[in-house]
């Protein structure tokens, strides 16, 4: 008898690709945010990320530890978690909000399902809602602007959200604080607030090239990660070409939030907006952010092709619908969160049909 | 050229620079083989010899353990020396003839029938069974039973597989470059049988000079064409193959190719219809490729059916390095077997050696959910969903999510961030799941 050999189950290849080369591709996908955050916010929004990825990244290595499994910290995902969640905050937030935002990610949006795999919402968008719930003022107010804002947040910004530089915490930087433009779009609905004249007159400020190209270029107020349109989908698009995101999420996603805006987004009825209207609502807010890098997180989406776009356009329709109809200016995480919850539904219910399958 | 294929899919490296370019070369007889007495799919073959007997090469040592069966024949000229069981290249033990040789290849005596093709396709059939031949592309299916197809399905094309879509192999690309007219004349003979009116050779791209050269010879041949296909992985799975050539689907839940009237062969397999048909020469050689980065002369070799691997391994000069993994078959589909005292059967297409880094041994991570295995299947599954179900033994889960429908071709394994052992989840379900299907009835 010769040696014996070790066996396996086929196929005895791979492809050269891992848990870890996948996160740290996510993590090199959102550099050119974090580079776009630096230029228009100033290196606070660096600072940020750090302070939220060593929490995540020690939360992660603690909680670990505790439970007794082997510490995987270096493949990347707490790193992930840690960035998003800084990128979900406004720029002027202290610096414990990002560190307690990133424990709560990893500890109670992450390990306690059981780690990486088995959470069943997106860790840092559950942060996010936590903080939002926990500390509204800190992280839905007092928006940082970046350069002389486009006029119409210069002069009417600030009076219809009712923010007062003065009232914001001392130890933030002191910016030009202002509203958001999809804050100035929520204000809108609410003509008591404005009045019947003005309304027409900002909603085609808003829809207007020229806001579109401050929104893509970054040229706005924000959460962190959000400001740059144009760097977000250059860190996408790497991922794409990687096949580490897939088309069907975002395209559905902003697809529906397209069609609807422009259905439903005018102030005179259906189908009364601009095609720009739609167009302002891609690039506003965290629907980039969101549709590209969130709502593809691989753990918390479905891995049907027929249940990516279900869940897609459901985002886009909660989205939406928060937007135009609801309390919060923004819709986004809220939309991505709920979805999350009905992704093992919508595994189950498309269940693709086996090539060949015999039409009746 | 309008390159056809299937959806889905991977692209592996081809890996066949190793042994492309080494012609057929004809191995010694060996001293010994062991001719295992199932190598097929279906009832093994009963034995009709005893330890004692002396055989010549061609004659029968074991007859068809029923329809969908194949009779072996001796590989060599000698005395059966035991019969027992022995490694099989599919990784497990199996009861196999061994004959040691005198030295000499004295065959039984065959014919030559000038005008084959006027044989009427009972008489096709009969040299066909009787000649032993299997599928030899891999699975092994008794080739009688395929060309019988219940008469309410009648057989309007047949497809020739020159795919060879896994890694490394080059066999059957020696073989089309070097007997591409066998090939035919097995072709022909196939449409004779089936009546098909129709003949297709499917060849994948990076054998461009294969594709060149068919497509001359097939110029002046009635029914016959090429297709040039693709390069991707599995395009020789006989419903990918069938689609890529035919753009008919296959029904699945247990559809067959006769259901789309097509018959798939190997090209391999084309030479031995032709070879049984007309000379009623039973299948006890076949080109195999003995391949590896570490195998020193890798080589396509024309060895006989029970030649041990370590034989044809120790003819291509060994390793370079010390062996980590051996397989028979390809990368993908093939099985890694503990030893090299194995003999190859009908359907080993290859011999490919690994060293400890290539045999990579990766540790499963937590499904990501990450949905790659989902866009690259190419039978259109979740193979994810499928593993899990199987892991946490929900067993109607598996199977309506088509763990039954699945062809084992290990493309979502291969690419699976979180190096889960997908095929291995599978198996265990359809072994489940089709004891439960069986229950039923």
């Amino acid at each position: 008898m010769s040696n014996v050999y070790a066996v396996s189950a086929a196929p005895h290849i791979k492809q050269k690709i891992s848990v870890s080369s996948v996160m740290w591709q996510v993590v090199l996908a959102l550099m050119p945010a974090m580079l776009a955050a630096i230029y228009f916010f100033g290196f606070r929004s660096l600072m940020l990320t750090l302070y939220s990825v060593v929490a995540a990244v020690s939360t992660e290595a603690v909680i670990q530890q505790l439970r007794k499994v082997p510490v995987s910290v270096s493949d990347g995902s707490a790193v992930v978690t840690g960035i998003l969640v800084a990128f979900n905050i406004n720029v002027a937030s202290p610096w414990w909000l990002p560190v307690i935002g990133s424990i709560f990610a990893i500890a109670i949006g992450k390990q306690i399902f059981g780690g990486l795999g088995h959470n069943p919402f997106n860790p840092a968008l559950l942060a996010r809602a936590f903080m939002v719930a926990s500390w509204p003022t800190l992280t839905t107010a007092g928006w940082t602007a970046t350069k002389p804002l486009f006029a119409i947040t210069k002069t009417i910004g600030t009076s219809i959200n009712g923010l007062n530089p003065a009232s914001l915490p001392a130890n933030i930087p002191s910016v030009i604080t202002s509203a958001t433009p999809l804050g100035v779009a929520k204000a809108l609905r609410d003509t008591a607030q404005i009045g019947p004249d003005l309304a027409p007159t900002i909603m085609n400020k808003l829809a207007s090239i020229e806001t579109i190209q401050n929104l893509f270029w970054g040229n706005v107020g924000g959460v962190i990660g959000e400001v740059s349109a144009a760097a977000l989908l250059l860190g996408a698009a790497f991922l794409a070409y990687k096949h580490i995101i897939e088309w069907r999420i975002p395209i559905s996603y902003i697809g529906t939030v397209f069609v609807l805006t422009y259905v439903f987004g005018g102030i005179n009825g259906l189908f009364s907006a601009s095609l720009l209207l739609p167009i302002f609502h891609i690039f506003a807010g965290g629907l980039i952010l969101g549709a590209f890098f969130m709502a593809t997180d691989m753990v918390t989406s479905p891995v049907t092709k027929r249940g990516r776009i279900i869940f897609g356009v459901g985002c886009g329709v909660l989205t939406t619908t928060i937007r135009l109809v609801g309390g919060y200016p923004e819709g986004v995480s809220y939309s991505i969160l709920l979805m999350n919850i009905a992704t093992p539904l919508i595994d189950r219910l498309t269940a693709p049909k086996a090539f060949g399958e015999v039409k009746k | 050229m309008g390159l056809k294929s299937f959806p889905g899919g991977i692209h592996p490296h081809d890996e066949k620079h190793y042994s492309k370019d080494a012609p057929i070369e004809v191995m010694p007889l060996p001293a010994k083989v062991v001719i295992p007495l199932s190598q097929h799919i279906g009832a093994p073959s009963k034995p009709i010899v005893k330890v004692g007997d002396e055989v010549k090469t061609g004659q029968v040592i074991s007859e068809a353990g029923g329809f969908v069966s194949i009779p072996m024949h001796a590989s060599i000229t000698g005395k059966i020396t035991k019969i027992a069981a022995y490694p099989h290249p599919t990784g497990t033990t199996q009861m196999a003839v061994e004959i040691t040789g005198n030295g000499t290849d004295e065959w039984v005596e065959l014919t030559d029938t000038k005008e084959y093709i006027q044989l009427s396709p009972d008489e096709m059939k009969a040299r066909i069974s009787a000649a032993g031949v299997c599928g030899m592309g891999g699975a092994g299916f008794p080739t009688h039973v395929k060309l019988s197809p219940p008469p309410e399905k009648p057989i309007d094309t047949i497809v020739l597989n020159g795919v060879e879509c896994e890694p490394f192999l080059t066999a059957d690309y020696r073989i089309m470059l070097e007997q591409a007219d066998f090939i035919i004349n097995g072709l022909e003979i196939l449409m004779k049988i089936t009546g098909a009116t129709r003949g297709l050779i499917g060849i994948e791209a990076n054998k461009p000079d294969a594709i060149k050269l068919l497509k001359t010879k097939c110029a002046s041949k009635q029914g016959i064409s090429v297709v040039g296909c693709k390069l991707r992985y599995p395009q020789g799975a006989e419903k990918q193959l069938i689609y890529a050539t035919t753009k008919r689907r296959v029904p699945n839940k247990g559809g067959l190719p006769m259901d789309v009237g097509v018959v798939v062969q190997n090209v391999g397999t084309a030479i031995a219809i032709y070879e049984a048909v007309r000379y009623k020469k039973p299948l006890i050689e076949r080109v195999i490729t003995v391949t590896g980065k570490i195998v020193k002369n890798p080589k396509n070799l024309k060895a006989r059916i029970g030649t041990m691997y370590g034989e044809l391994l120790e003819y291509c000069g060994g390793t370079t390095e010390e062996i980590g993994k051996v397989i028979s078959g390809g990368p993908m589909m093939g099985f890694a077997i503990p030893t090299l005292d194995t003999p190859m059967t009908k359907g080993s297409s290859g011999l490919l050696i690994f060293n400890a880094a290539e045999a990579h041994k990766d540790v499963e991570h937590t499904c990501l959910r990450c949905g790659r295995c989902v866009d690259i299947c190419p039978m259109n599954l979740a193979p994810s969903i499928i593993a899990n179900s199987v892991k946490y033994k929900d067993w109607d889960a598996a199977q309506k999510f088509g763990v039954m429908d699945c062809i084992k071709c290990g493309s979502c394994a291969y690419v699976c961030p979180a190096h889960i052992k997908l095929i291995q989840w599978i198996d265990i379900g359809k072994l489940e799941v089709g004891k439960r299907l069986r229950a039923q009835k």
